[in-house]
C-alpha cells in the first residue's frame, strides 16, 4: 500500500501546461526524489500536494483518503509537512516561536481557555516546547534559539525551516530543493539529517532537488520531469541512466 | 427632452468630477506602481498645486497659461524635493509606515498653507470661468468641459511618455524590481524622485483645472478619499482604469444624488469602493500577480 | 547587567521574566491605585482619558502589530460600542452588563468587516476599513432616530451598585480595571498558540496554511477581538466624554489610533501605552505652549494636526520602533556600557520587499 499516490495529476496556468498527466506512488518510508530541469514543474506538484493550487485534472490520495479537495489548511493536521524553495519562515519571530507554530496543528485548546491562559493551556505550552526542544536537539539549533530569523544566515534557516516541517511531526515530508545555497559540508550534513529523518523517525520523504550527489546519497527511487511530464521513474543509477534524462540535462545530437 | 437635457447635464458635470478624481487617483497609481508607497497626501498636494497657481495668477498677475505651467513646474518640483529628502529615508520600512508618514505630511502641507494663504477660499481668473458653450441647445459650462478636455491631453501625454520614452520604460522597470533595475545601471532613486514629480505635477493640473468649479482652500484635498474610490474602482495598477473609475464615480455620484433621497449621496463613493473590494478587488483593469512558492 | 538562567521551560510561559520585572510592576500598580488620592482631580481626569485610549489602542495593536490588518477604521467601532453602552443605559442595563454586551455587540461588526475582507492585503484593506469607517459614520449623522443625530447624545451617569461612576475617579478605575484586563488577555495571547497564529499570519500566509493555521477563522477572529476592545473603549469613552457627537468618531480618530500604536512602537503591548500617552497628552502640551510660541503660530486653527503630523513624520523617519523602541535601545545602552559602539543601533539598510506578491 503505498502512503501517497498521485494519479494523472495535471495544473495548467493558461495556456502552459506546468504539470502534465503525472502519475506516481510513494511507499512507506522510503526517500523518493524528484529531479528535472528549471520550469520542468517539480515545486508546482509540491504546491498541488500542499493543496496550494488546485489541479486541473487528476486526483491526489493519502493513506488512500481522496485528498484533492481538502483546503490547504488542513494538509498538516494530516499529517503532510513541506518546505519552502524560496525560505518562508515568519521572520519577525523567533527561531524557538517558528517551531511552536509548526506545532499548531497539534493544538486542542479552546479559545476562549487561551485568553485567559488555563493551566490546561500551560501544559499543553509546556509539552509542545518539549516536542520543539526535541528538533532543535536533532538539527543542533540550541544556541539560535533566540534569535530572531531575520538576523540568521541563510544556511541557519534552511534548517529552521526543515525543523518547523518536523514539528508538525508528519507522516509524510516535502522538502524543496534543501540543498539550494549550501555548500558542500552543509549538504553533505543535509543528507545525514534526510537519512536519519527515514531511518529514526521514520518519516516518508519527497524531495525536490538539483544536486545529483545528495540525490544519489539519500533516494531510494527517483522521477525525472521535464516540461511537467514524466520522463523517468526508477532507482537513482536506472534515471540518471536514462537517454531521456540525458537528453534533457545536457542535450542530443542534433 | 427636459429631463433627457437634464440627465445629460449631470453625467457632464459627473464626468467633469470624476475627471478630477481620475487625475488624482492617476497620482495615486502612478506613485503606487513605481514604490508601491500610497501617498495619503496626494489631495493635498493638488491644495498646494493649486494655491501655487493662485499665487502666480492672482497675487503676481502673470498669464493664465504661464502661471498654470510654472505652478505645474513649481509643484513637480515639490514633489521631486518630498521624495528626495523625506520619502527615501522609509524605502524598506513596511507599507504602513509610508502610509502614516504621507498622513502626517498631509497634514503639514495643510498648516503650512492654512498660514501662507489663509484658511479662506480664494480664485484667481481663468479663461474658462463663468462661460458656458451652447451644443445643438444644451448649456454646459466651459469650466467642467475644460477639465474634461485637459484630462483627456494629459492621459494621452503620459500615455506617450511611459511607452514610447526610455525614462518611461526605465519607470517601468525600477516599479517591478528596484534591485534588478539598479543592476541595469538605472538611477533607482532619481527616476523614483521623478515619478514623484510627475505625479505632483498631475496633482497640481487636476488643482488648476478644479478652481473655476469650486474654488481653491485648505480642505480641498479631502477629494482625495474620493479618488481613492476611484483608484481602486480602475484597479490599483491601471492607468488608464484610474481614470475610468475616477468618472464612473463622479457620474454615480451625480445621478445618486438626483434619484436617491438625500444624505445618500455623501456615501456613494465609500459604497462603491467596498463594493469593489469585495466583489471584484483587482478592479476593472485587472492587474493580478501571484506569489510563486 | 542582569543574565537570565532559565532553568525549566516554565520560565518561558510566564509574562514576566524574572523577579525583578514582578517587582517594578507591582510598584506601578500600587502607584496607579493610589494617583486618585494624591492628584487633582483634572489630572485624574487626563489619566483617565489616557486608559481608556489605551484600551482602543491594545484593540488597534491587535489588529495591526501582531495579525499585519491594517484598520484605519477603528474609529467606527468605538463608536458602535459607545452609542450601544449609551443606549443600553437609557433602558436601564445596569453598567456592568452594558460595558460587555457593548463590547460583544462591537464584535458583530467586526466580524462582519472582516469577512468580506479576508482575501485583502495590507493597502486595500486599509482603504476598505477607511470606507467602512466612512460610511459608518454617516450613519451615526443621519440615523436621527438612534443616535439623536447632530443633536448629540446624552449619556446616562451610571453607577456600579449604587456606587456613582460618572466623575475623574471613577472613570479612572473603571478604565484602568478594564485596561489591565485588556492587557492580560492581550498578554496571553502571545504565548498562546492563538497569538502565534495572529504572527504567523502576518508574516507568511502561505506557510501559516502549510503549518495548519485556517487563515479566514483566523483573521476573521483577529478583527472580531480587535472590534470587542475597541467597543469595551467606546463604553468607557461614552461615560468620558458624557456626550456624544457623530462627527467625533470620524478619520482623524482613527488616525489616532494608528498613531498611538505607531508611535509608541508596532508590536508592544507597552508601546501602546506610552502611545496612549503621547496622544492624550499632546493637546494638553500644545494647550500649555500655545501662547509662547513666536509668530503667532500658536493661534493658528491647524496647530494640532499640524504637530501630529510633524510628531509622526520624526517618528517615522528617524524612530521606526516608537517610543518603546527607544526606550529599549537606552535601557541597553545603559546595560552594555562602556561597551558600546556608535553602529550598536545602526539599521540595516533595506530593499523594498514587494507586497504585490505576497
Amino acid at each position: 500500500m503505498s502512503l501517497f499516490r498521485a494519479e494523472d495529476i495535471a495544473i495548467r496556468f493558461g495556456g502552459i501546461r506546468a504539470v502534465d498527466a503525472v502519475s506516481f506512488a510513494v511507499n512507506q518510508g522510503e526517500v523518493f526524489s524528484i529531479i528535472g530541469p528549471n520550469g520542468a514543474g517539480k515545486t508546482t506538484i509540491f504546491n498541488l500536494i500542499s493543496r496550494i493550487y488546485n489541479p486541473t485534472d487528476g486526483r491526489l490520495f493519502f493513506q488512500d483518503h481522496d485528498i484533492t479537495a481538502v483546503p490547504p489548511y488542513r494538509i498538516a493536521g494530516l499529517g503532510i509537512a513541506r518546505t519552502f524553495q524560496n525560505i518562508e519562515l515568519f521572520a519577525n519571530a523567533t527561531l524557538l516561536q517558528n517551531l511552536l507554530i509548526g506545532r499548531h496543528c497539534h493544538s486542542t485548546v479552546g479559545v476562549l481557555s487561551q485568553v485567559i491562559f488555563t493551566p490546561a493551556v500551560r501544559r499543553a505550552e509546556l509539552k509542545h516546547r518539549e516536542k520543539a526542544e526535541e528538533v532543535i536537539a536533532f538539527l543542533g539549533l540550541e544556541r539560535y534559539r533566540d534569535t530572531l530569523i531575520a538576523n540568521l544566515p541563510y544556511g541557519v534557516r534552511k534548517v529552521v525551516e526543515l525543523g518547523r516541517a518536523l514539528c508538525v511531526e508528519p507522516k509524510l515530508l516535502l522538502l524543496d530543493e534543501p540543498s539550494s545555497g549550501l555548500n558542500v559540508e552543509e549538504t553533505e550534513g543535509m543528507g545525514f539529517w534526510i537519512e536519519d529523518i527515514k531511518k529514526d523517525l521514520g518519516i516518508t520523504v519527497i524531495m525536490v532537488e538539483h544536486d545529483m550527489n545528495l540525490v544519489r546519497m539519500v533516494s531510494d527511487r527517483v522521477m525525472a520531469l521535464n516540461y511537467g511530464k514524466v520522463i523517468a521513474l526508477g532507482t537513482p543509477d536506472e534515471v540518471q541512466n536514462h537517454p531521456e534524462v540525458v537528453r534533457a540535462y545536457i542535450g542530443g545530437e542534433a | 427632452m427636459e429631463d433627457a437635457a437634464r440627465l445629460l447635464q449631470l453625467v457632464v458635470n459627473g464626468a467633469a468630477a470624476g475627471c478630477i478624481y481620475g487625475l488624482i487617483a492617476l497620482g495615486f497609481v502612478l506613485i503606487y506602481k513605481a514604490t508601491e508607497m500610497i501617498n495619503f497626501a496626494q489631495g493635498d498636494i493638488m491644495m498646494l498645486g493649486g494655491f501655487f497657481a493662485f499665487a502666480l495668477i492672482a497675487h503676481f498677475g502673470l498669464n493664465y497659461w504661464v502661471g498654470a505651467l510654472i505652478a505645474i513646474l513649481l509643484t513637480a518640483a515639490f514633489g521631486f524635493a518630498l521624495d528626495a529628502v523625506v520619502l527615501r529615508r522609509v524605502i524598506g520600512q513596511p507599507q504602513f509606515a509610508v502610509v502614516m508618514l504621507t498622513l502626517g505630511l498631509g497634514f503639514i502641507f495643510r498648516a503650512a498653507a492654512g498660514i501662507t494663504w489663509g484658511y479662506d477660499s480664494v480664485g484667481f481668473n481663468t479663461p474658462f470661468t463663468n462661460r458656458t458653450i451652447n451644443l445643438h441647445g444644451l448649456i454646459l459650462g466651459q469650466d467642467n468641459v475644460s477639465i474634461i478636455v485637459g484630462t483627456v491631453l494629459l492621459c494621452g501625454v503620459l500615455y506617450l511618455f511611459f511607452s514610447h520614452t526610455r525614462l518611461g520604460v526605465a519607470m517601468q522597470a525600477s516599479s517591478q524590481n528596484q534591485l534588478a533595475a539598479y543592476y541595469m545601471g538605472i538611477p533607482v532613486r532619481t527616476v523614483f524622485s521623478l515619478i514623484w514629480a510627475i505625479s505632483a505635477g498631475v496633482a497640481a493640473v487636476a488643482g488648476i483645472l478644479l478652481s473655476p468649479v469650486s474654488m481653491i482652500d485648505v480642505n480641498m484635498g479631502f477629494l482625495g478619499i474620493k479618488a481613492f474610490a476611484a483608484a481602486v474602482l480602475g484597479g490599483f495598477g491601471s492607468i488608464p482604469g484610474a481614470l475610468v473609475g475616477g468618472v464612473v464615480i463622479g457620474i454615480v455620484e451625480q445621478l445618486a444624488g438626483y434619484f436617491l433621497p438625500a444624505g445618500f449621496q455623501e456615501v456613494t463613493s465609500n459604497v462603491v469602493l467596498l463594493a469593489t473590494l469585495i466583489l471584484r478587488p483587482q478592479g476593472l483593469f485587472a492587474e493580478i500577480a501571484g506569489k510563486r512558492v | 547587567m542582569r543574565y537570565l538562567f532559565k532553568t525549566d521551560y516554565r520560565q518561558d510561559t510566564t509574562l514576566w521574566r524574572h523577579r525583578g520585572d514582578l517587582f517594578w510592576y507591582g510598584l506601578l500598580g500600587i502607584v496607579l491605585l493610589a494617583i486618585p488620592f494624591v492628584l487633582s482631580e483634572f489630572y485624574v481626569g487626563e489619566l483617565g482619558g489616557v486608559f481608556v485610549f489605551a484600551v482602543a489602542g491594545v484593540g488597534m495593536m491587535l489588529l495591526a502589530g501582531y495579525t499585519g490588518l491594517i484598520s484605519l477604521g477603528n474609529a467606527a467601532f468605538l463608536g458602535i460600542g459607545a452609542y450601544t453602552d449609551a443606549i443600553l443605559l437609557t433602558h436601564g442595563v445596569p453598567l456592568l452588563v452594558a460595558l460587555p454586551v457593548a463590547g460583544l455587540f462591537t464584535g458583530l461588526f467586526g466580524i462582519a468587516i472582516g469577512l468580506p475582507t479576508l482575501r485583502m492585503s495590507g493597502l486595500y484593506l486599509a482603504i476598505a476599513t477607511l470606507a467602512f469607517g466612512s460610511i459608518v459614520g454617516t450613519v451615526f449623522q443621519k440615523w436621527d432616530a438612534v443616535t439623536g443625530g447632530f443633536d448629540g447624545f446624552a449619556v446616562p451617569a451610571p453607577d456600579i451598585f449604587g456606587v456613582p461612576i460618572q466623575n475623574a475617579t471613577g472613570i479612572y478605575y473603571l478604565s484602568l480595571a478594564v485596561l489591565v484586563i485588556v492587557l492580560w488577555f492581550s498578554a496571553n495571547l502571545l504565548r498562546t498558540p492563538l497569538g502565534r497564529a495572529m504572527v504567523a499570519i502576518r508574516d507568511s500566509e502561505i506557510s501559516a496554511q502549510s503549518m495548519g493555521i485556517h487563515l479566514a477563522r483566523y483573521k476573521t477572529f483577529a478583527f472580531a477581538l480587535s472590534a470587542f476592545i475597541t467597543g469595551l473603549a467606546g463604553a468607557l469613552f461614552a461615560h468620558y466624554v458624557r456626550f456624544l457627537a457623530p462627527d467625533a468618531f470620524d478619520v482623524l480618530l482613527s488616525v489616532q489610533f494608528v498613531t498611538i500604536v505607531f508611535v509608541g512602537g508596532l508590536g508592544s503591548l507597552h508601546g501602546v501605552i506610552l502611545g496612549a500617552l503621547f496622544v492624550r497628552l499632546l493637546p494638553q502640551f500644545i494647550a500649555i505652549i500655545r501662547d509662547d510660541l513666536p509668530y503667532g503660530i500658536g493661534r493658528m486653527p491647524g496647530l494640532e494636526p499640524s504637530l501630529y503630523g510633524l510628531v509622526l513624520v520624526i517618528v517615522i523617519l528617524f524612530e521606526p520602533g516608537g517610543i518603546y523602541g527607544r526606550w529599549i535601545k537606552m535601557k541597553r545602552w545603559f546595560q552594555a556600557y562602556p561597551l558600546k559602539r556608535r553602529t550598536s543601533f545602526r539599521r540595516q539598510k533595506s530593499y523594498a520587499r514587494s507586497e504585490r506578491l505576497r
